[in-house]
């Protein structure tokens, strides 16, 4: 990743502001930003060229939470956000944070397409099967049986597979992570921001409020039986018996990050107009 | 040199001493971190059981760093490696904290932490080979020991919450 | 032969008969002879095949509307044509071409009373080898304009080299029939010579100028998602915008467009996107993030009929209301209007140059008509107008972004500056930018965005305020073209009109609007609305004369001047 500017001996705190977060004490986030710390720090990148774009949910205050610059947007478009922000300025480290309502449901149609267009940006979508912010209605992600206000007896819809959707959208780097093991999360984090093109995140983070069952999460995550591949048939077909516990990166792919197309010298202002003259 | 359960390659002394420092680095950020969450939560009663904890912490980190005289510990413990393959035995659990917890079960948070400390070192005297590690380690199992034990004390203090402990009659706001 | 400033003609056909064809090369031709002009079109719903009429006014002098009728109308063929209706009027003086194997003459043109005329266009078109029925008509309408098969041939060759050879031999001899046909027609009229220029003279359409003014303004990122009929302006942009160091992003929805644009803004590069109706709707949500976190935006909505889907291939001035009140919350912001095709390079520039001063995003009310009408004009004036935003290089200490001050602006921090690290949101927020729901915070806020827009100068180029008299005609938009072509006519029978047209739309201008009105006590609001939506904005935020009248109706039909002339007249003193 040659465009991450950094420097040395970087201690995570410095990517800590001092707003403290209103995340339930409990949160997976807490980890999660945890991991955005370290792994910056493990980077060394310059808190000043790093951005953290969000949308809307408990998951998307995390850029106020750390010392870079963010962008907390509007429900769903993070993505869009942060594509602009990349391609107009790719000596930036552009870090996408959403949750599994912003990203999977309002914010689908624009994962599809920034899994296809490839920017070089890193998306993490911290899962916790649920709609924390606005009080526990189900999201994409959750079980059909699971049972709440807006759906009594559960929605009996089969979950979305994220996984499946980035590798089949065309995304770089696929992942999956769990906010219980903060480390192991950074490290692949790490990755993903190293990795050209669009690398996906996926962070298992429970919610405590709503869904205090997620706390058998961290009986549940096992580590990846397989190192990562870069073919995607191999890695459609292991993901295919996934449990949606799987802990580990499974897609390295090595497609060419979007390149903005530039001309080879810019021309004078005036050159514009010449097409209309008479 | 000998590897611990976390990864970590111990060849010397100051290698275990820089470990041990950050594991009660470590556990200062981590309690502050705990009594930042419960100051905004407004549960003040552990606001203080966490102030304290890492204020005991700090003074054991202090006491490893006066140890190491002119050494940079932090700098030391960055060259280990600041994790390998899943997780190093410093981590409290975050996600077990909660916004009506009771100091008893900070207690069982720090116990928990102070346990895997003390067993984390207590493998290393036993599968150290250098004599000079193996002596460091046992010092700091006796000071592991004796957190332990203070731990347990403290406890005494609280009982065991009821089972209605995380009961709040006020339903969750909706914030955005 | 009588001496007119301008002839109107319109040429129809169907089935890839080339009818708008026919239009663009007898405009680009009288451009040539030094004549300036005006080209619409009006089609069917088809993609292909349709039927189409292109509508041409040529004149000695710049002209921004179409005539009330047609003084010559060639019919390559009638198929559908009745669905132009009033579009292609003629009256008693004007002369009709038409094919007699071309279908029955639709009824407006039947009842006209005009001289018809017939000539076997279509067996004409296939007694020469790959012939085609609208070189036939081109021909035909040369000849009775008064251009030379010279500078018909040129345009031919030039436009058609694509095509190849016998294509442009197989025009050109098209051409010739054409004009042979001609010989014992006569129009009637013939257009007053060009009055000559030094000036240069574009031949451009509004979406084209409005590109231009963007890239002029600063704009060095688009994003584009196509929607008829603004995206010839994100066409234009695709090829020119990297040419100038500049990105053109096709976006999957409007939603990620304008999403995109705000995203390149927070990086420092100004950007746009161009829209329409449909397409400003889901627009609207990010534009009030821009409004709140003060993101300089530039969106450009070229207005179709509407409602919802609507007419998307015809004018209307109905987003009006979306523009200035469609933001939840209270959303200070910029809106803007152009009023001719050249003028769409200034407002865009300007709105440019307006967004980036004030941080803050700024709508474009341009319209079908100015977008995709092409225009022979003089070249429009450079203007200094150019994007320069506040930025911010922190020292030492907390970066307060949203620093309430004198003016209301407050330096923005371009990521890469160390120390300006802040979160832009659109949760209400203190000057930190940290999320708050104080009253201090939150009132202090809607201040400053609301103290930064009113405060600023934004001079004489708030409104075009032309002419004296009791008597003002108010408008806006692609109509003030029409509205200054009848306060002619009515001049030109003793009687003074004023014509008030603002440019900015929003934030209002209380104080320069009562200046504008010195002396005026009727005032005529002119504007293409079902819903009178200009009568109903004015009457909200200035105070009006108590003699007021409204011309108003919807499109498909634009209004013209003879229907603001007898308004007019009809309000006689």
């Amino acid at each position: 990743m040659s465009s991450i500017q950094t420097r040395l001996a970087c201690n995570p705190a410095d990517y800590k502001s001092d707003i403290k977060p209103i995340w339930c004490p409990g949160c997976g986030d807490y980890h999660v930003l945890m991991s955005f710390t370290r792994a910056f720090a493990e980077l060394g990148l310059l808190p000043e060229k790093t951005v953290v774009v969000s949308g809307i949910g408990c998951s998307s205050r995390i850029p106020a939470y750390t010392s870079c610059y963010g962008f907390h947007g509007v429900h769903g478009r993070s993505l869009a956000l942060a594509t602009g922000l990349k391609v107009t300025r790719p000596d930036l480290t552009v870090v996408v944070a959403s949750g599994d309502g912003d990203g999977y449901s309002i914010g689908g149609n624009h994962f599809l397409h920034a899994c296809r267009r490839n920017v070089d940006i890193t998306y993490v979508v911290m899962d916790n099967r649920v709609y924390g912010m606005t009080k526990g209605q189900p999201s994409p992600t959750t079980e059909p049986d699971f049972d709440t206000a807006l759906s009594p007896g559960g929605t009996g819809l089969s979950p979305f597979h994220p996984l499946v959707i980035a590798l089949a959208a065309g995304a770089n780097f696929v992942a999956r992570a769990f906010s219980g093991s903060p480390n192991e999360t950074a490290s692949i984090l790490v990755e993903a921001i190293r990795h050209p093109g669009f690398s996906f995140v996926e962070v298992l983070s429970p919610c405590v409020t709503f869904r205090p069952d997620e706390r058998e999460w961290k009986n549940r995550v096992h580590p990846a039986p397989v190192a990562a591949t870069n073919d995607p048939g191999k890695a459609a077909r292991r993901i295919m018996t996934d449990d949606g516990f799987n802990i580990g990166i499974l897609y390295r792919g090595n497609r060419l990050p979007y390149q903005a197309k530039a001309e080879p010298r810019t021309i004078d202002l005036a050159e514009l107009e010449r097409e209309f003259e008479l | 040199m000998s590897k611990a359960p976390s990864g970590h390659t111990v060849s010397s002394p100051v290698d275990l001493l820089a470990i041990a420092y950050r594991i009660e680095a470590d556990a200062v950020q981590r309690y502050t971190l705990l009594a930042d969450q419960m100051e905004i939560h407004n549960n003040p009663e552990l606001v203080k059981v966490f102030r304290d904890l890492a204020r005991a912490e700090g003074i054991h980190a202090e006491e490893i760093r006066k140890q190491a005289g002119d050494i940079d510990l932090v700098a030391r413990a960055e060259r280990l490696g600041r994790w390998q393959k899943g997780e190093s035995p410093e981590e409290v659990d975050l996600g077990s904290a909660h916004y009506l917890m009771t100091p008893w079960h900070a207690l069982e948070l720090a116990l928990a932490g102070e346990k895997r400390a003390l067993g984390f070192f207590t493998s290393i005297t036993e599968t150290a080979k250098d004599p000079k590690i193996k002596e460091m380690a046992s010092e700091f199992v006796e000071e592991e020991a004796e957190h332990v034990n203070l731990v347990y004390r403290l406890m005494r203090k609280y009982s065991k919450p009821a089972d209605t402990w995380a009961q709040d009659l006020d339903p969750p706001i909706s914030q955005d | 032969m009588p001496e007119v400033e301008n002839v109107s003609i319109a040429i129809v056909g169907s089935g890839g008969a080339g009818a708008l064809t026919t239009g663009n090369f007898l405009l680009e031709a009288a451009s040539v002879a030094g004549w300036h002009g005006l080209l619409t079109r009006t089609v069917g719903p088809q993609i292909r095949g349709g039927e189409a009429a292109a509508l041409i006014r040529l004149a000695s002098h710049p002209v921004e509307c179409l005539a009330e009728r047609f003084d010559l109308l060639i019919g390559i063929d009638w198929l559908n044509a009745n669905r132009f209706g009033a579009e292609i009027e003629v009256g008693p003086q004007s002369l009709v071409i038409t094919d007699p194997h071309g279908g029955d003459l639709p009824a407006i043109v039947a009842r006209a009373g005009a001289r018809v005329v017939k000539v076997p266009i279509k067996e004409m078109a296939k007694a020469i080898p790959e012939g085609r029925p609208n070189m036939i008509a081109l021909g035909l309408a040369a000849d009775l304009l008064g251009l030379s098969e010279d500078i018909l041939s040129v345009v031919i060759e030039k436009r058609l080299a694509e095509k190849g050879r016998t294509a442009i031999e197989a025009s050109r001899a098209g051409l010739k029939a054409g004009i042979a046909a001609a010989a014992d027609l006569d129009l009637g009229m013939r257009l007053a010579p060009p009055k000559s220029r030094t000036a240069q003279r574009w031949l451009v359409s509004g979406n084209e100028t409005t590109g231009l003014g963007a890239i002029r303004g600063g704009v060095r990122f688009a994003a584009a998602y196509p929607i008829t009929p603004a995206s010839e302006i994100l066409e234009w942009l695709a090829p020119n915008l990297p040419k100038v160091g500049g990105v053109l992003l096709q976006a999957e929805d409007e939603l990620a467009a304008i999403n995109m644009i705000i995203g390149a803004s927070y990086g420092g590069t100004p950007a746009l996107t161009a829209t329409s109706g449909p397409g400003l709707s889901l627009m609207i949500e990010a534009l009030g993030l821009a409004t709140a976190a003060e993101i300089p935006i530039v969106v450009v909505d070229v207005m179709r009929a509407g409602p919802s889907t609507g007419i998307p291939t015809k004018s209307e001035q109905a987003d009006l209301n979306i523009a200035v009140y469609g933001l939840h919350g209270d959303a200070p912001h910029l809106v803007l209007a152009p009023q001719s095709i050249t003028d769409c390079l200034f407002t865009t520039q300007w709105a440019v140059y307006l967004a980036e001063t004030l941080q803050a995003p700024a709508i474009v009310l341009s319209d079908q008509f100015i977008g995709q009408a092409v225009a022979v004009t003089d070249r429009p004036a450079d203007i200094a107008f150019i994007g320069q935003r506040a930025k911010a290089l922190p020292e030492a200490g907390a970066y307060k972004r949203y620093a309430v001050s004198a003016g209301g602006v407050s330096p923005m921090a371009i990521p890469g500056t160390r120390g300006g690290q802040y979160t832009a949101d659109g949760l209400t927020h203190n000057e930190r930018g940290t999320p708050t729901s104080s009253e201090g915070d939150h009132r202090a806020q809607l201040d400053k965005r609301c103290t930064k827009l009113e405060q600023f100068t934004y001079g004489d180029h708030w409104a075009t305020v032309e002419g004296d008299g009791e008597l003002a005609i108010m408008t806006w938009g692609s109509l003030t073209g029409a509205a200054r072509e009848a306060i002619e006519r009515v001049r030109r029978n003793g009687r003074d009109v004023r014509l008030i047209a603002p440019r900015l739309l929003l934030p209002v201008q209380p104080e320069r609007f009562t200046a504008a009105l010195h002396g005026v006590k009727r005032i005529l609001i002119v504007e293409q609305s079902h819903g009178a939506q200009f009568h109903r904005y004015l009457r909200a935020h200035y105070d009006l004369p108590d003699d007021v009248r409204v011309l108003h109706r919807p499109g498909p039909l634009p209004i013209r001047p003879n229907e603001i002339e007898q308004a007019l007249m009809q309000w006689s003193s």
